[in-house]
Parts: structure tokens; C-alpha cells; sequence
């Protein structure tokens, strides 16, 4: 089935068989292999993508029900000026290792930033329980979005 | 006029260099979102597999057809074993693992089928319309009834895999104080979240190029190659990126099943595993059963350690005989114990096959040794922490197989600065977020009855391979002109899996070459091989190598500046040097080093570490060649009512020879912490009647943001003698102890015995006792101290 998205900006069609997800249509038709899968249950948020704004496991909407309707992914959040800040911050924290989680966890860490600008400890921990790290431990993710926090309140970056 | 020789290089300045916490050369793609891993790879026209797996851990197979699945539409390919080219088996160690099973499967998930189509939702529906006619035959899959005689035989050797045997001493040595104690250790998961994958490409040489993300790109294409009937040279590897490993890369997965499919059909095949795929389709780390008693003198000193383990290597062999040589070799614990009796046994078992994980054998012997000191504190009435002090390994010392530690082992240090890094605040639980309570972020309680319990944990392991095994790793390294300066490109097939070893194999060139740019070129099979990217070896192995290649270089440059100081009439005294990316003649300025690199530099070197031995039938020898030592601190909290706990802070310290990249070995310390708190408290591989129960992210739980605490750390830096810089490697000091420490943790507080893990919410509050044993099985009658199938087979 023909599906038309706005990925990033831009409008995209796809033709998908009718169980494809939007991770599937993302990475296998139109090429943005930014999100990632992991496991495909919504489990480990590797896939986490906006559509319409809205945070979500891009494993666990249908292609078909993002039909008309806004997706942004990690690829939209550098520009020629550089990297989100969010991306500059999880470098400069020590906050990527394997890296396989990092894309979901830079949409999940600037979507909670979106929505609240200087979060604490716990409110960082609530916003980004579903997204799943194997290699860090999670500390430097915590020192990554209060870095991200302060430089972007600050306007440094 | 001097003449450059070889010696520590001056070239300081460098920025990035060894020692700073220099930024990864991989991160800007990895959070761009722009790293390719295997999962992502991707050509035109590429076909996609999937695989066939056994659902039954024990069955014969009568008949397999593959007709339906062909009919299909898109299909490209259905092989079995029928259609193996050549060699039908692979193994690391041994050989014994069918590509895909013949006549019997020994395992549920083991491959028996594959197919390629032109779609990956083809290709699943093919793999579920090939019918299998099984006849389901007995399955052993407890590890103690597997050593029972009429336990059915899972390998044609028996179910002895290795056993190890280590007389220290005189083990009937007495005693004033007596322990006793019996563990459990669960299956683990590795849970990379990269998927196993890879995309195999045929060649017009008749041979095939594969992409992949492994772990050791030269011992995978040793086993592929003869399973494909190809001479090694037309089997490429080209490592693709890793999206962590922890030790579930170290065997194949994927590999020849694709390189079959490409070479079936004549086009690129992409095999991609699920996350329920994944459970099935690598190893895990091994479930053990530990029996201990440990005799003390009353001032505390240890005087006897009787230790008895079995481990479930399950199906086939992979590394087991590696893994049961460590724990045994480790199961004392880091003290000097004069009298020693450790028996060690690796099963085969229907059980999911397992093999190396972060730790390799060191992880479930620490969670029984240090349950050994903290029962021996208590009966001697004295501090842990005391006990740990007084009993420590030291340079010098002897360990149970004989072995004198002659590198650096500064246990005291570490369990001391350990013991002192700051407490956390005690908070009431009322003026607190209820997200920090034991199930808070459920919602569920209120913190009426929590309670506060402190463990500390002190643990060991090898760095690199042991046993007399011929350990090396090849680099090259390229010094020429680049566009900024000189630019140094490093090239060797030593795997980046995230720890950060291409960073510091950058970070040594500069330092070693005085240069800002430096190029890691992703590992392939174009150069000589760099053994594993585990065992916590790369950073010594493939920094010796690039140290050394660099050195040349080095050498060679000065000898290119010595020329034209001499030619120039330069006058100086002393050396020749490396400095501020110029070459200097004692003081006097030689030339900029892009100057010399016409023609560029070159050098190939290969690092060995000193040799080791093998075990003698008393379990005596050289087995090691370095020791790390960890020890950490455990605050937690227990519900009472709930039976939930949390991890209040981990405070740890690390034995690390020269911290290369601190922030590096921090990330490190936080993740490997991160897996062991997995194992104390929720990881496990559920099998019933050895097929797995939990083979997804819902029921397979991984430590989450809200379950890891803040990770204080520090590290001890005592260089260790034969290592590039001094270092150690640091990957696995963390995984090791972090999981004895918590649940020393929560046994203090809770006053319970918690002798498994996971502790489960049944066990911290009484509902379930702990486990017991009708003592350990008799020590089996086999050819020791070598694994069984050396003696038994010769292929």
C-alpha cells in the first residue's frame, strides 16, 4: 500500500505491504537509518522518532497510520550550523559508547528539554526509563542532558 | 653525530594524547545517526535470510521439506544440511557445532534451515513453511543430572566437558573457623542492543566479501572459510559497526549461514536477527552451582579454600574449557590462600549453548567467594572490609595454581580507597521524590519499611589469553603528509564494540608520533589478525602493536632527521626527539615533521604479551599473564513489604596500570557496574526443559535509567611491567564485583542468606528459602587437565 509521510520536513511515499511500521518504512524504504531497531516492542526506545510532535516507538506505529501525517527523526536535528546541542553534549559527557541507543536517546533527552527546559535528576530519569542502554550505565546520559540543559538555557550553543 | 634509537618518546605535547579524557573519533556519526552498523547495511539487489530453528533441546530429525517454503513467492534459496559444501561444523575451540544440524538437533533455537528471498517478510514466511519432522528424544538439561550416568549424552564425548583440578598445598590443613556455603548463579544475557548482522556480497574471484559485527574478524573467517570450502584469502571480512558485544559476538551467528545464501544464489544476502532471534542465536554466560568451605585462623588470616563448581556450557563447546579454567583458577578469590582443593566442571548439556561473557568465569566465583568472607566476618566477629585488607593478593604472591603474581597487584590500595570514597546522604523516605524508593516508579509503595544495607565486594580476573595460547596482535600504521600536517593512519583488525579502543589507539599515535591527525580505519581481514576484542586484551594487545609500529616509525623519522642535521651542519647534544611536531636535534629545531614523510612512513609490528603455560594435572602452572583488581561498595535499600529493592550508590575502584582515556574508563566502570547490577537483581534466561521462556525486552529485563544509581569511582594506577604505557585493560573489573557487592548489599540488609542470582522479590522477603544441595556431585572420571575432547577426538 502507498503510504505519504512528511519525514523531516520533506513529503516521502512509500510503498509498504499493510503490516509495515513506521521504523520499517524509515529504515528500509526510505533510507533513514539513523533510528534504530533493537527490538521492536517498544521495550528500548532505539526507534524513538516525533510524529506530530509527539515522542514515540516508531516500531510500534504502523506505517500506515502515519499516512498524512509529520515525522521528524534524528537526522532532522543537526543543521549546517552543527550538531543539536543535545548531540554535542551527549559527545562532550562521555555519553556514547556503542552508540546503537544514541539516536534514541538524543530525540527522548531533547523532547524531555523541549518540554522542560532545566529538569532534575528524577524527572530525567521518568523521561528517558524507556529508553534502554547496554554500555554506559546511564550516569553519563544523566551528565549529557543537564550539559545540554545549561547550554541551551544559557543560548552557548 | 648521534644516532636515534628506540626509547619513551618525548613528543608530549600532542593534543588528545594518552592520558586525557580525548573525545571518541566515532562519536559525531554516532549521534548523527550516521554509523553503520551490521543492521544497516544495505546494497542493491541484496536478498535478506532468515533461519530455521530447532524448537525441540533433544530431537532426531526424520525428514525435512523445504517444497512449500520454495514455492513462495520471492524466494530465493531454502538450504540444509544437505546442501553444506564442506566442513559441516565450526566451533572456537572445538569444532562441534553443526552449520545446521544433521540427523539431530541438541538444543532449542539450533539452526536446521535457512532461506533467502527478496524480502525480508518473505523470507520469514519461508522460514516458517519449511516442515521439520522431529522425533523428540530425551533431554538433559540440568547441569548436576547431566553428570549423572544415566544421564543421556549430549555430545558423543560424554557430558564432561573439562574439568580442572587444583591441589594447593596441603588441602587437608586445619582450621580454627569453618564456613560453608552454596551458590547459584543464573543465566545471563549479554543484551547487546545491536543486533547480530551482517550482509555477505559474493565475489567474481568465486570467493565472498563479508560485512559483519564480530568481535574477532580473523578467527570467524578460520571457521567460515572450511565451512564454505574456500581457501581463507577468498573470504573477506570487513567489520561493520558494533553495536556492543560483552562477549555474544565472540562465536558465529550469522556468518556462514549468509555466506552460504550468497554463494547459493549469486547475490548480496542480509541476515539481520531479532531481538527473540538474538536470545537464540548467541551464547550465554554460564549458570553455576558453587560449593565452598573456608577455614580461617581466628586472627582472620584464610588457611584453606575447598571449592567445588559446575558450570552448563549447554549444547556445544564454544568457550567453555576458557571459562571453567577461570573460574576455577579464580574461584580463592584475590587472597593469599596456602591450601587449596578446587574441582571445576563445565557440562554439555540441551541447554542453550554458552561462552564468553564480560567476566568469563571470574563473575559467578566472585558472588561465591566473597559470600565466603562475609560468612567468615561474621563467624570471626571481624569488619569485611578488615577481613579483605588482611588476606589481599600482593605482588609476590602465590596463587592456588602455583602462579607467583609478578606484574602489579595493588589490592590493598583499591579495597582501601574503596571503603573511603563518601557515603551517600540518608534521606527520609518522606522528603523524598517517590521515584527513588524501591518500586517507586510503579508507584507502589511509600517507603514505609525500607531498610538500608551496605556490601562491599573485592574481585579479580585476567587480562588477555591464558594457557600458553599464542596471543598477538599486527598493526600498521602510516605516517605521511596530510592536508593539516602529518597524518597517521592506523590500521589493524582490532574491533571498536564502544568500549573506546580505536580512541585510544588514536590517542597513542599521538603520543607516540607527536601528531594531531590520526585515521583509525575500520578492521577487516586485510591485515594480520588482533586476536578478540575481549578478555579486556585490546588496549594492551592492539596499543602494544600500534605502540610499536609507531616506535618504528618513530625510529625511522629520527634517523630522516639525524641525516639532514647532519647534512646542515647542526650541532647538538643528547638525542634526537619528537617534539611540538617538529623534529629536534637536543634543542635545536631540525624541521617540521611533514618535512621527512616523503616518501611516507610505514611500519608493521606485532605485539605478544609474555608467554604463559598450561595447567598440570595438579592444576599447577603459569596460566595468566596480568591480573586487574576491582572492589566496590553497595548501598541499597529494600522494601519489606514489597520485596522490591533499589541500588542506592555503587561506589567502586578499579586496579587499571595507567588510565589511558579516564572518561573512557569511568564509562567502563558505570556500564560493566550496570550489567553486574542486572545479574543481582533481574537478569536471567528462563529456560523449562531448556527452551527459553524470555527471549524478548518485556520479559528479559535490562537495567534501566531508573534502576542504576550514581557510580562513584576512582581508580589505582600502578603500571604494570610488559604493557604499553602500563595499563591494564578495564572492561571487565566492573561486571565482576558490582554484582557480589549488591547483594552483600541487600543480605545486610535483610539478614537473609540470598545465595542465587537474581535475587528475586520472593527471596528478599522469605517466600522462597534459600537454595539448597545435597552437597556437589561426585568429581567425574575423565582425562584431565586439558578439555575432554583433546583426548578423546582429533579434528
Amino acid at each position: 500500500m502507498l503510504v505519504r509521510v512528511n519525514v523531516n520536513g520533506e513529503w516521502r511515499e512509500a510503498d509498504v505491504w499493510p503490516g509495515a511500521s513506521l521504523l520499517s518504512m524509515l529504515r528500509d524504504e526510505l533510507g533513514l537509518r539513523g533510528t534504530k531497531n533493537a527490538c521492536e516492542q517498544g521495550e528500548c526506545g532505539s526507534c524513538s522518532v516525533w510524529l506530530d510532535g509527539e515522542l514515540v516507538c516508531s516500531c510500534l506505529v504502523l506505517a500506515a497510520q502515519a499516512d498524512g501525517r509529520h515525522v521528524e527523526t534524528v537526522e532532522s536535528l543537526a543543521s549546517e550550523g552543527g550538531l543539536h546541542p543535545v548531540q554535542q553534549a551527549f559527545l562532550d559527557a562521555g555519553a556514547v559508547q556503542c552508540g546503537f541507543c544514541t539516536p534514541g536517546l538524543v530525540v527522548a533527552a531533547s523532547d524531555l528539554l523541549r518540554r522542560e527546559p532545566e529538569p532534575p535528576d528524577e524527572v530525567i530519569r521518568e523521561a528517558l526509563s524507556g529508553n534502554l542502554c547496554r554500555c554506559t550505565g546511564y550516569q553519563k546520559i544523566l551528565d549529557a542532558v543537564h550539559l545540554a540543559s545549561g547550554r541551551m538555557r544559557d543560548g552557548a550553543v | 653525530m648521534q644516532t636515534a634509537t628506540r626509547g619513551p618518546n618525548l613528543a608530549q605535547q600532542a593534543k588528545d594524547r594518552v592520558g586525557t579524557s580525548a573525545p571518541r573519533i566515532d562519536g559525531v556519526p554516532k549521534v548523527l545517526g550516521s554509523f553503520a552498523y551490521g543492521s544497516d547495511l544495505w546494497t542493491e539487489g541484496m536478498l535478506f535470510g532468515a533461519t530455521v530453528r530447532s524448537p525441540h533441546p533433544s530431537a532426531r530429525i526424520r525428514s525435512i521439506d523445504t517444497s512449500a517454503a520454495l514455492a513462495l513467492e520471492g524466494v530465493r534459496s531454502v538450504l540444509t544440511a544437505q546442501d553444506l559444501p564442506a566442513k559441516r561444523t565450526y566451533g572456537l575451540e572445538f569444532a562441534d557445532q553443526p552449520v545446521l544440524a544433521w540427523d539431530v538437533v541438541r538444543y532449542a533455537g539450533e539452526p536446521v534451515a535457512i532461506v533467502a528471498a527478496d524480502h525480508p517478510e518473505q523470507a520469514r514466511l519461508a522460514a516458517a513453511a519449511v516442515r521439520v519432522d522431529y522425533q523428540p528424544l530425551p533431554a538433559v538439561t540440568d547441569m548436576e543430572a547431566a553428570l549423572r550416568p544415566d544421564a543421556p549424552q549430549v555430545s558423543e564425548l560424554g557430558n564432561v566437558l573439562r574439568h580442572v583440578h587444583i591441589v594447593h598445598g596441603d588441602p587437608a590443613a586445619q582450621a580454627d573457623v569453618w564456613v560453608e556455603g552454596y551458590y547459584e548463579v543464573g543465566m545471563q544475557d549479554q543484551a547487546p542492543l545491536g543486533p547480530e548482522a551482517g550482509l555477505a556480497i559474493p565475489a567474481a574471484d568465486g570467493g565472498v566479501d563479508l560485512y559483519v559485527s564480530t568481535q574477532w574478524l580473523h578467527v570467524d573467517r578460520a571457521q567460515i572459510a572450511p565451512c564454505l570450502g574456500l581457501p581463507e584469502e577468498k573470504v573477506r571480512l570487513y567489520c561493520a559497526g558494533v553495536g556492543g558485544a560483552f562477549g555474544s559476538r565472540e562465536d558465529l551467528h550469522m556468518q556462514i549461514h549468509a555466506c552460504l545464501l550468497a554463494l547459493a544464489t549469486g547475490r548480496p544476502v542480509k541476515m539481520s536477527y531479532g531481538r527473540e532471534e538474538s536470545f537464540y542465536g548467541h551464547v550465554h554466560r554460564h549458570p553455576a552451582r558453587i560449593w565452598a568451605r573456608t577455614g580461617a585462623r581466628r586472627d582472620g588470616t584464610l588457611v584453606n579454600a575447598q571449592v567445588r563448581l559446575v558450570i552448563d556450557g549447554g549444547a556445544y563447546t564454544s568457550s567453555s574449557p576458557a571459562v571453567i579454567l577461570n573460574a576455577s583458577t579464580f574461584a580463592a578469590g584475590p587472597y593469599e590462600v596456602p591450601n587449596a582443593l578446587i574441582d571445576g566442571t563445565a557440562v554439555y548439556t540441551n541447554n542453550p549453548p554458552c561462552g564468553a561473557m564480560r567476566g568469563f568465569g571470574a563473575v559467578q566465583v566472585c558472588f561465591a567467594y566473597e559470600g565466603q568472607m562475609d560468612k567468615l566476618a561474621a563467624a570471626l566477629g571481624m569488619d569485611p572490609v578488615e577481613l579483605r585488607v588482611r588476606n589481599a593478593l600482593h605482588t609476590g604472591s602465590v596463587l592456588p595454581t602455583g602462579q607467583v603474581i609478578r606484574g602489579s597487584a595493588p589490592v590493598r590500595e583499591v579495597i582501601e580507597r574503596c571503603a573511603a570514597l563518601p557515603m551517600p546522604p540518608e534521606v527520609p523516605p518522606d522528603d523524598r521524590d517517590p521515584v527513588t524508593l524501591p518500586g517507586g516508579a510503579g508507584n507502589v509503595g511509600r517507603g514505609e519499611h525500607v531498610r538500608r544495607g551496605v556490601g562491599f565486594a573485592l574481585g579479580y580476573k585476567n587480562i588477555a589469553y591464558s594457557e600458553g595460547f599464542d596471543d598477538s596482535c599486527e598493526a600498521e600504521v602510516r605516517l605521511e603528509r596530510g592536508a593539516r600536517g602529518p597524518l597517521a593512519t592506523i590500521h589493524t583488525a582490532a574491533v571498536e564494540v564502544g568500549q573506546g579502543l580505536h580512541t585510544v589507539l588514536a590517542q597513542i599515535a599521538r603520543t607516540e608520533l607527536g601528531v594531531e591527525d590520526v585515521v583509525v580505519v575500520q578492521p577487516d581481514t586485510r591485515v594480520g589478525s588482533a586476536g578478540s576484542t575481549s578478555a579486556s586484551r585490546q588496549t594492551v594487545m592492539a596499543g602494544g602493536a600500534v605502540a610499536a609500529a609507531c616506535a618504528t616509525i618513530r625510529e625511522r623519522l629520527l634517523e630522516r632527521g639525524a641525516a639532514r642535521a647532519a647534512e646542515t651542519g647542526t650541532r647538538w647534544e643528547g638525542g634526537l626527539r619528537l617534539a611540538e611536531g617538529r623534529v629536534l636535534a637536543g634543542e635545536a629545531p631540525v624541521g617540521e615533521i611533514a618535512e621527512f614523510l616523503d616518501p611516507p612512513l610505514e611500519a608493521r609490528e606485532v605485539f605478544r604479551h609474555r608467554q604463559t603455560t598450561p595447567l598440570d594435572e595438579h592444576g599447577q602452572g603459569d596460566p595468566h599473564v596480568m591480573f586487574a583488581f576491582g572492589a566496590q561498595r553497595a548501598v541499597v535499600e529494600v522494601d519489606e513489604d514489597l520485596g522490591l529493592a533499589r541500588v542506592v550508590q555503587l561506589a567502586a575502584v578499579q586496579d587499571v596500570g595507567r588510565a589511558m582515556n579516564p572518561r573512557g574508563v569511568e564509562g567502563q566502570i558505570e556500564g560493566g557496574s550496570a550489567q553486574g547490577l542486572g545479574l543481582a537483581l533481574f537478569e536471567e534466561v528462563r529456560l523449562r526443559e531448556g527452551r527459553i521462556e524470555n527471549a524478548s525486552f518485556t520479559d528479559y529485563l535490562v537495567p534501566t535509567i531508573l534502576d542504576m544509581p550514581p557510580v562513584v569511582s576512582d581508580v589505582v594506577e600502578e603500571p604494570e611491567p610488559g604493557a604499553p604505557f602500563g595499563a591494564k585493560g578495564v572492561g571487565e573489573g566492573a561486571t565482576i564485583v558490582a554484582t557480589a557487592a549488591i547483594v552483600a548489599a541487600l543480605r545486610n540488609a535483610t539478614g537473609r542468606e540470598l545465595n542465587r542470582v537474581p535475587v528475586t522479590p520472593d527471596d528478599l522477603v522469605g517466600l522462597v528459602p534459600p537454595r539448597t544441595t545435597g552437597g556437589p556431585p561426585p568429581v567425574p572420571d575423565v582425562p584431565g587437565p586439558r578439555p575432554v575432547y583433546e583426548y578423546r577426538h582429533h579434528t
